[in-house]
């Protein structure tokens, strides 16, 4: 249990998937544009991150059972597109409300590659059904973390810093992101599994 | 005479587009993930960004072939079983060949199918142009992620391990900056960049 623990706490912190592992940039730089948005989006992953390992631990041991863990890739990706085309559908049948807060940034998850190295990693590291929800879900707080994070930053600096005429935009988001994860190895101490 | 002559080429165009004005990672931000995770090592980057360009022309030769058949509502998930087969091409091809890197490089490989500058030019050039022009245009896209990921690399792997390709560079006194090889190295030799090369092309973003 308190391993349990520790590699939760890890997945969030001193091993966060976006600002150490440097995954799903992408969607990271361009919904961080406010606060609002990124809690929209940092909500939507954490969502199909977990549901995503969930479905697609059996699929793996399947998979190795059968040894064709060569199309792993393949059938991974189909998961997730078919996972986020599932949730979308059901949200905006049967949960309006939610579909309205976070429907929007689903079809963008898909080629978010945080979701993939999640899958990816529970397969390089032997982690069991277990140990995987549990990374996967702390994986996923860890993300929304540093994409709410950098866009409460870009909101304070964009009224009052004044930022060189080459940088402004996405470069500076960089030097945020920079700074974040030096912070965020300062929690290597906490928990490092 | 003959390079004049060639401006008015259109695989030209398409190719200095690709490594100059609209160059993935630089002006772009397309890709970053990849670009960032392996740059520790020269090495690493040159096997990711040839790796990137493979698959980057591959697929976009085949969506490009097949772009009359696809049906406009299922073309994502097309593009990216074509994009998934090629990686897994890639992935199978380094782990026989470059062991040592395909380790280094991990999890990463896999995730190219992930790397919006393939998705980008499948959707955005290929599904719309005839063969020969998409060649170009992968190709170009690729070389201008490579030359990249190539620069961010060197720098870091100087200020990391003082090697450039595991050879011996800086004297023996040097210290090494251990946090180069680590995530925020990257962010800010990336941020560093992106400003060197902005200031240089004069294409700034304004600021909203």
């Amino acid at each position: 249990m308190a391993e349990l623990f520790e590699l939760f706490v890890a997945s969030i912190t001193s091993q966060n998937i976006a600002l150490l592992f440097i995954l799903g940039m992408c969607p990271l730089i361009a919904v961080s544009t406010s606060v609002r948005n990124a809690k929209g989006m940092g909500v939507a992953v954490i969502f199909v991150v977990t549901i995503t390992a969930i479905i697609n631990y059996p699929i793996y041991v399947l998979l190795r059972a059968t040894g064709s863990t060569n199309i792993q890739l393949l059938v991974f990706i189909a998961t997730i597109a078919a996972t986020v085309q599932f949730l979308e559908m059901f949200l905006d049948k049967f949960i309006p409300r939610l579909y309205n807060a976070f429907g929007i940034f689903l079809p963008l998850i898909t080629v978010n590659c945080a979701v993939l190295a999640v899958s990816l990693f529970f397969v390089n590291r032997t982690y069991n059904f277990v140990q995987t929800t549990t990374f996967a879900f702390g994986s996923g707080i860890g993300w929304a973390l540093a994409i709410i994070l950098v866009a409460g930053l870009r909101e304070k600096m964009a009224k009052t810093s004044d930022v060189p005429k080459g940088l402004a935009g996405k470069g500076i988001v960089f030097i945020i992101l920079g700074i974040l994860s030096l912070a965020f190895i300062g929690f290597t101490g906490l928990a490092s599994a | 005479m003959k390079l004049i002559r060639l401006r008015y080429k259109k695989w030209f165009n398409i190719s200095k587009d690709g490594l100059t004005q609209n160059n993935p990672i630089a002006i772009a931000v397309l890709g970053i993930c990849s670009a960032l995770a392996v740059t520790n090592r020269v090495e690493n980057a040159i096997a990711m960004g040839l790796g990137v360009t493979f698959v980057v022309i591959a697929s976009s030769l085949t969506v490009s072939l097949i772009r009359r058949f696809i049906p406009a509502r299922v073309r994502m998930v097309t593009y990216m079983v074509i994009i998934a087969s090629f990686v897994i091409v890639v992935q199978l091809f380094l782990e026989a060949y470059f062991p040592i890197i395909a380790a280094a490089l991990g999890a990463y490989v896999g995730l190219i199918i992930t790397n919006c500058i393939v998705m980008g030019r499948a959707e955005a050039f290929a599904a719309k142009n005839p063969m020969r022009y998409t060649f170009f245009d992968g190709l170009a896209n690729g070389l201008g992620y490579t030359y990249v990921l190539v620069l961010v690399a060197l720098v870091r792997e100087i200020l990391a391990f003082g090697t450039i390709l595991n050879y011996q560079v800086m004297p023996d006194g040097f210290v090494n900056w251990t946090v180069m090889a680590m995530a925020p190295g990257g962010f800010f030799v990336l941020a560093i960049f992106i400003w060197i090369i902005r200031e240089l092309t004069n294409n700034y973003e304004l600021q909203q």
